[in-house]
């Protein structure tokens, strides 16, 4: 089972220092997430489930325990090669879509390609292709200002695909839409699971969760409940 | 590697523009600080430059083993003269010179002069001249080389000849079309011969420290044999004022003394000064010693320098803290983005470069702007006051790299607090 864990948290623990008060966000997690899985985690706010992501996005490190992406201990990585590790080996989507407003859609999606250093015309042509893959071809060149929520949530699906990652990491990615609009982001969700891509997706919604082939609960920094569809 | 980071910064630079161009109006008003800087640093050395230049061209024009001493009407007499029937007398006398030569140790050459004010003709023409009686030494001591033509000589000197050399912007005024030499004009009845033309005078300005001559002179001269002036003009000289004659008894304009080594000049200007004050009652004499003159100039222009230097510092100190804080301004307003390029790979060294980049750019484009402006500034300036400027390449150079250095000082700040944002926070930032 372990061998071709695409995640592997072992006991993580994570806790802040807000002033003279120790919050512990996560007391102690193992988890492992093979390769093609599509997990959902659920939770009430305060649960820990937005540190978990933040953890397994590299974006912070655990205050103790073992985090291995892909087979590589990334809880005890410098700065930069955690940047590094974002860029190549993870894709993220937000619930805000967080694309930069002065740069048009192809060249959103280009970003992390851009910090990676591949070529201008490599990086140009994946991430056209994209684009037109997640049902944007017209819109090459507009700027996220220009497109309804359910387009700019495609562009960031895209942006996250470009690197071809192995964990897309989905933070309530429906949050800010409409049910429509909402429907045809799962459904590219889906597309992707079939597609063999693992994803992690956070989120509220007890029917949206249902879709993933694994529900995570979590309850006070620690796995509630953790079930196989 | 190395030119894929030249490709890389390229793109860097390229997304910078393109944040700049978005906010268009708020990166000119930001820069505009560093463009004043930059272009007053320019255009005031240039203006400094010049004017220092047209001062000490002048002043090596006079010599600077030179003393160089000049009759003056003495003040308290100019009241009265009005309505005073006798003639008025003053000014250097043959004895002064006499005692100089003979007291002064190291004093080798004097070249004595007198000036007389008269139309001079030729045929009709006229010029409204400054008639200067001096000795055939004269173009050597004060650095005056005869054009064409030649300097009246040792013989005409002593037989008081009729020659005289014009100047050379007399010249074409009476003699538009041939060559002067050899021709005659005419001074009130008596005529000369013209032997030579001076060189054009270094043009020296309205504000001139030295006057080329008496104050009220006019700009054009004419030089005959001292000894022929004493014979046609006298000594004393009438001068036509509102209704009234003026008399005045001037034996001597002016007296250019030569001091053999450089060093003594300040020396021996001192001891002229004891000899004259002990054989004049009023001050009506003038002691000029070029030397002097251009130290203090030299005083003056380092000075004119240091401020000139402050003010260029701290109007670009202001213009980059002016950068500072847009720059601080727009990291926080971009948060954000921070934070997305932060979860999308990039280093904190990018983010750095990234903002780094932008401020740089920012300041170099308020350099070049300044820079124009201020080749610009220097040129209207000689164009409308007829102010000489002198842009000298080393100036806009230094003052682009300083604000481009500038840039780079004030942008670093701005660029760590960027990258040193925790990307989660950024992220969650409104």
């Amino acid at each position: 089972m372990s061998a071709s864990s695409i995640v592997r948290l072992e006991n993580v623990s994570k806790t802040y220092e807000m002033g003279l008060v120790t919050v512990q966000a996560l007391r102690g997690v193992s988890l492992h997430i093979q390769a093609g899985e599509y997990i959902s985690i659920m939770g009430p706010s305060g649960c820990g489930k937005s540190t978990l992501l933040n953890l397994l996005g590299c974006l912070d490190r655990p205050t103790s325990g073992r985090y291995l992406l892909g087979g590589e201990d990334v809880s005890q990585m410098d700065d930069d090669t955690l940047s590094s590790v974002r860029g190549a080996r993870l894709g993220f989507i937000f619930q805000s879509y967080n694309l930069v407003q002065q740069m048009t859609v192809v060249e959103n999606i280009e970003i992390p390609l851009y910090y990676q250093g591949r070529p201008e015309h490599e990086s140009r042509a994946r991430a056209q292709e994209l684009a037109a893959r997640v049902g944007l071809g017209e819109r090459f060149d507009h700027r996220p200002n220009e497109l309804s929520g359910g387009q700019q949530q495609r562009v960031a699906i895209a942006r996250a695909l470009v690197n071809d990652p192995l964990v897309i990491l989905a933070d309530e990615p429906t949050g800010n839409l409409d049910s429509t609009s909402g429907a045809e982001i799962l459904e590219v969700f889906d597309e992707l699971s079939r597609q063999g891509k693992t994803l992690i997706m956070v989120t509220h919604d007890e029917s949206i969760a249902h879709r993933a082939t694994r529900t995570i609960h979590f309850r006070d920094g620690i796995v509630e409940s953790d079930v196989r569809h | 590697m190395r030119a894929a980071s030249i490709i890389r910064l390229k793109r860097t630079i390229r997304l910078g523009l393109k944040s700049l161009w978005v906010h268009r109006l708020r990166s000119l008003l930001t820069v505009l600080g560093i463009v004043f800087g930059v272009c007053s640093v320019i255009a005031m050395l240039a203006i400094g430059e010049g004017a220092s230049y047209e001062a000490q061209e002048q002043i090596k024009n006079l010599g600077s083993q030179n003393i160089i001493l000049r009759s003056v009407k003495p003040p308290e007499e100019q009241k009265v003269s009005g309505n005073q029937s006798f003639a008025l007398d003053y000014g250097l006398t043959y004895p002064d010179v006499k005692r100089i030569k003979v007291t002064i140790p190291g004093v080798t050459v004097l070249v004595p002069g007198r000036l007389i004010r008269e139309y001079v003709w030729n045929i009709s023409r006229r010029v409204d001249c400054e008639i200067m009686g001096t000795v055939p030494w004269y173009p050597q001591m004060r650095n005056h080389p005869v054009a064409q033509g030649r300097f009246f000589s040792d013989l005409e000197m002593e037989q008081g000849a009729s020659v005289c050399v014009v100047g050379a912007e007399m010249a074409p005024a009476l003699f538009p079309i041939e060559s002067p030499i050899g021709r005659t004009i005419r001074v009130g009845g008596k005529y000369y011969r013209v032997v030579g033309v001076m060189e054009p005078r270094a043009k020296g300005g309205k504000q001139s420290e030295i006057p080329e001559s008496a104050p009220g002179g006019a700009a054009n001269r004419m030089y005959i044999p001292l000894t022929t002036a004493r014979m046609r003009f006298g000594e004393t000289l009438m001068k036509r004022r509102s209704g009234s004659f003026e008399a005045e008894r001037v034996a001597l304009h002016e007296v250019t003394v030569k001091v053999a080594r450089p060093e003594d000049v300040t020396d021996v200007a001192l001891s002229i000064q004891e000899v004259l004050e002990r054989n004049h009652q009023k001050k009506d004499y003038d002691i000029i010693v070029p030397l002097e003159l251009l130290k203090r100039a030299e005083r003056t222009k380092k000075i004119f320098n240091i401020v000139l230097g402050s003010i260029a510092a701290i109007s670009l100190l202001v213009g980059g803290i002016g950068i500072m804080n847009i720059m601080l301004a727009s990291v926080t307003e971009r948060t954000r983005e921070i934070g997305i390029r932060r979860a999308l790979g990039a280093k904190r060294r990018d983010i750095i470069v990234q903002f780094l980049v932008e401020t740089v750019m920012l300041s170099g484009a308020g350099g070049i702007l300044g820079v124009v402006l201020g080749l610009t500034i220097p040129y209207l300036v000689t164009f409308f006051s007829e102010m000489k400027t002198i842009v000298t390449f080393w100036s806009p150079a230094i003052a682009f790299s300083i604000s481009a250095l500038v840039g780079v000082i004030f942008g670093l700040y701005p660029a760590f607090r960027a990258a040193n944002m925790d990307p989660v926070e950024a992220l969650r930032h409104e």
